[in-house]
């Protein structure tokens, strides 16, 4: 608990808290700073695994036939590049913020609860190593999709499953401790005055978040125990022959995976949240609707799991229930869009990078809403189910929106962290190519999806070639415009234009009271606030 | 047909492509051919236009607020920052919307998922990976694979027009009646999706769903699975031909005939043996269409997923020959191994294990008759 206390020795010897040299320093850190960054270089690699996983994806289906992997591989690759990209790159990245970002925007020197946020951390590369090594099994690695649907993941699965299964396991008990430790933060350490409804959003989405994490990692960790004793343990909660159901198991993951498409998208929303206002130098539109908003997003998400099941037969009073709770989702997402239009409306905008990719957000999250709310009409769903149409979709929400504000954030906090001004040319360069391609590549999904197109298939009819072939062109060039983003990276950290405390005109809220780079310990005397 | 043009060109204008080429390209979801496939084609035009409608208020605010409160041009930020009435207001309009669209949505619904009084039942049944198709009020059922030759997927041949579209032997259902299919599985989750009938709908091992439709136009309608279901998810096809019930009668009476013939020649063929020569192409046959796509056209297999037949003790053993006549009869517990006895003749089944004991120098000069089979058969039954 030293690094949270504010009694007087600690002060009095405060050389002693700058961090010791080498890896040491990483391996050892409790700081919330350092976690914060290496949960975010993590996210940064897991993204370019996961990204070459798609680029191997994209290739195989740039014309029709086989012609670089097996069908196999393929189902191999569409699997990972999911479980990647969702566990590996856009939550981690999300905790990487959340690690960096509450302590200071709450007043408080560091996060709670320090040396679980070190493990919490460090494990996770285990968990990947696990993931990735198993794609060099005999056999090949998991191939039954990101969703394991039993009975392929249990009766019909290789042995990398057991692999999968402990790999899943140490990505959820990282996660719930990370949870832990951000509701245990914002609980305890906000500085005097700093009351609930004065939250900054991006505490309040994130708070709300980690509540659903508690919620419903442990369920996803039920789910792939059941997969592992059903495979190897000879019992039947998935197979009819034993009494059990295959069915359940989709019940059992949507449940937690709904929760968890929202635990993907809420601290994006209150990244936007943070950001449109400083741009707009305008205060944020309806703070509090926005707030409960989030809540009752959170809370609605518990109640939709199964419309992504409406094709498994259940019984239609079911069906009509899930398809209203799910168009009602529609309407407090509805009103974080308007506000966010409403708090550009009249502003004096500015276009830097973060806010550029912001706007980016709003457009394109909003039309993955779109393609959302025209899923739940039930009779539509079964046409658009597991085809193309969905792959646009939740590319939509999850790449221009999960990602987008991953970047967005990147760009409007790199200052504060590093202390120097990114290459705004650059950033600019990567803004545009990042927008173009991104839109070449999943824009034209939404036509192959209605046209006919199934998902999860490694080769195609012809009538889908020229579309394809657009699709991996756009996939080919968003993978290397990430590459301009590294690249200025690089050039930020190791230098450039040395940034003020507020960094951005328009910017408020007390991470830009602490100078650029901030002190090792955030605040080590609470702040006053306003 | 206008209506057709006109949402193309709605979503067209989205991605700023030339029309002509439009019509090459299909873009948009099919109206399909039952009265059910056109409602949920209005549905889905319905719930984009008003998401097109919707984007259009939000996105046109946004780019004004975006040309017009620049501070570039020196503009002063207000400073206002809620105000309940318009919040309030931007709550209920999205919920009024909601209820206007979800009452044409129900009925929809409600309509989809009423099977009853159908006059056609077909008990679909998925399998790794291909379908099986049993007429419960006619003495016919067979299987339907993938008829594209593996050739053209690999790339050595032109590919057909209906590239992994087409099957061997389609399912073939009556016009103007109502069609209703019993869906099941004996592996994994498969989906048995048809498009132009607006059908889509789970294929789960050990339970049995419902679906229906009634097609009034014949012609021949193509979908696919759509639930990944494996290694060859993308290989197993549906092809549904719709013929007037006239023609149908005749199909299925002379399909009844058919396979009541095949199941007679099956007991003549009992005495009669086949020549190793004979053996081999019609092994081959089977091999390539039935157990290529696991154990690979060169017997190989895929290591640690699907074992090699090539130099395996199984196929070369003379000791292990019944057990090789076993496993394709009965398959194997707790693996993709199918038991084929219920899917091939006696005298496929005798080919094809005469063929693995032969082929990729397995070289054991064995050859299994259809007699053999069936004693094997015969031996479990006691």
């Amino acid at each position: 608990m030293s690094t949270i206390s504010t009694d007087p020795h600690h002060h009095a010897d405060h050389g002693h808290h700058h961090p010791p040299a080498g890896l040491k320093r990483w391996f050892y850190t409790t700081n919330h700073k350092d976690i914060g960054t290496l949960y975010l270089l993590f996210a940064l690699t897991m993204f370019f695994i996961g990204g070459a996983m798609a680029m191997v994806i994209r290739a195989e289906l740039f014309q029709p036939g086989l012609q670089l992997v097996e069908p196999a591989f393929f189902n191999q690759m569409t699997t990972v590049h999911g479980l990647i990209m969702v566990f590996g790159a856009v939550m981690p990245a999300f905790t990487g913020l959340a690690n960096w970002l509450i302590p200071m925007m709450i007043g408080a020197p560091d996060m709670a609860l320090p040396r679980m946020n070190n493990w919490s951390f460090w494990i996770l590369p285990f968990a990947f190593a696990i993931l990735l090594m198993s794609l060099f099994m005999e056999g090949g690695g998991p191939g039954f999709g990101w969703t394991f649907y039993a009975p392929l993941s249990t009766k019909y699965s290789g042995d990398s499953t057991a692999l999968f299964v402990f790999s899943v396991h140490i990505m959820g008990i990282s996660s719930i401790m990370g949870a832990i430790n951000v509701i245990v933060t914002i609980f305890n350490l906000r500085a005097p005055g700093m009351t609930w409804m004065k939250m900054p959003l991006f505490v309040w989405t994130w708070l709300i978040t980690a509540f659903l994490l508690i919620a419903v990692m442990p369920v996803l960790a039920g789910t792939v125990t059941m997969v592992l004793t059903d495979k190897y343990f000879g019992t039947s909660f998935f197979d009819a022959a034993g009494g059990g159901d295959p069915v359940l198991f989709q019940h059992i993951f949507w449940f937690f995976g709904h929760p968890e498409v929202y635990i993907m998208i809420l601290p994006a929303f209150g990244i936007v949240s943070s950001i449109v206002p400083t741009f707009s130098r305008k205060p944020l539109f309806g703070y509090a609707s926005m707030v409960y908003a989030t809540s009752s997003i959170a809370l609605l998400s518990f109640l939709v799991w199964a419309h992504h099941m409406f094709t498994t037969g259940m019984p239609v009073f079911a069906e009509l229930f899930f398809m209203y709770c799910t168009m009602l989702i529609a309407v407090p997402t509805g009103v974080k869009v308007f506000n966010w239009v409403a708090t550009m409306w009249r502003g004096a905008l500015t276009f830097e990078v973060p806010m550029m990719f912001a706007i980016a957000f709003i457009v394109l999250f909003t039309i993955g809403g779109f393609s959302g709310l025209m899923l739940a009409i039930t009779p539509a769903d079964f046409q658009y189910h597991d085809t193309y149409f969905v792959v646009a979709h939740f590319h939509y929400v999850l790449v221009t929106g999960a990602i987008f504000s991953i970047i967005a954030a990147a760009y409007y906090w790199l200052p504060k962290w590093t202390g120097h001004m990114y290459d705004e040319t650059l950033g600019q360069w990567h803004f545009w190519c990042s927008l173009i391609s991104v839109n070449v590549l999943f824009f034209p999904m939404h036509f192959v999806g209605l046209a006919g197109m199934p998902r999860r298939i490694p080769d195609y009819a012809l009538q889908f070639a020229d579309f394809n072939a657009l699709i991996s062109i756009g996939g080919f060039a968003f993978g290397l415009s990430q590459l301009l983003f590294v690249w200025l990276l690089v050039k930020c950290i190791k230098g450039g234009q040395p940034a003020t405390a507020q960094v951005w005109e328009g910017a408020e809220g007390l991470e830009w009271q602490l100078s650029s780079p901030p002190p090792y310990h955030s605040f080590t005397t609470p702040p006053d606030v306003k | 047909m206008a209506n057709t043009m006109l949402s193309r060109c709605s979503l067209l204008a989205l991605l700023c492509v030339d029309s002509a080429i439009a019509a090459e390209m299909p873009l948009n979801m099919t109206k399909g051919v039952t009265e059910i496939s056109q409602q949920v084609y209005g549905l889905h035009m319905t719930i984009f236009y008003i998401c097109c409608g919707i984007g259009l208020v939000v996105f046109g605010a946004m780019f004004w607020s975006i040309v017009h409160h620049r501070k570039a041009k020196g503009v002063q930020p207000a400073q206002f920052h809620e105000s309940t009435k318009v919040e309030l207001l931007w709550t209920a309009i999205p919920v009024v919307i909601l209820v206007l669209m979800a009452i044409p949505a129900t009925q929809t619904l409600i309509a989809m998922e009423d099977t009853t009084k159908s006059d056609v039942t077909v008990l679909v049944t998925g399998s790794q990976w291909k379908w099986h198709y049993k007429y419960l009020e006619y003495p016919v059922e067979y299987y339907s694979l993938l008829a594209t030759p593996a050739k053209q997927i690999q790339n050595k041949l032109q590919k057909n027009e209906n590239y992994l579209l087409e099957v061997d032997r389609p399912l073939v259902i009556p016009t103007g009646k109502k069609v209703r299919f019993l869906m099941t599985s004996d592996d994994v989750i498969h989906s048995w999706w048809v498009p132009a009938f607006a059908v889509k709908k789970d294929a789960n091992p050990g339970f049995i769903n419902e679906a229906w439709t009634q097609v009034n136009e014949p012609g021949t309608y193509r979908g696919q699975c759509a639930e990944l279901c494996g290694k060859d998810h993308g290989f197993m096809p549906i092809v549904v031909v719709a013929k007037s019930p006239d023609d149908f009668n005749q199909w299925i009476e002379a399909e009844g005939a058919r396979l009541a013939k095949l199941k007679a020649a099956e007991q003549e063929l009992l005495s009669m043996q086949m020549t190793m020569a004979e053996a081999m192409t019609l092994g081959e046959k089977v091999y390539q269409g039935y157990c290529a796509a696991c154990h690979q056209a060169g017997g190989t297999g895929l290591p640690g997923v699907f074992p090699a037949l090539k130099g395996s003790k199984m196929a070369t053993l003379a000791d292990q020959k019944a057990a090789h006549i076993n496993i394709v009869l009965n398959g194997k517990a707790g693996t993709a191994m199918q038991a084929f006895g219920k899917q091939l003749s006696l005298q496929e089944i005798a080919a094809v294990i005469s063929y693995e004991r032969n082929a990729w120098d397995n070289n054991t000069g064995d050859l299994v008759q259809a007699a053999d089979v069936q004693a094997a058969k015969n031996g479990q039954k006691e």
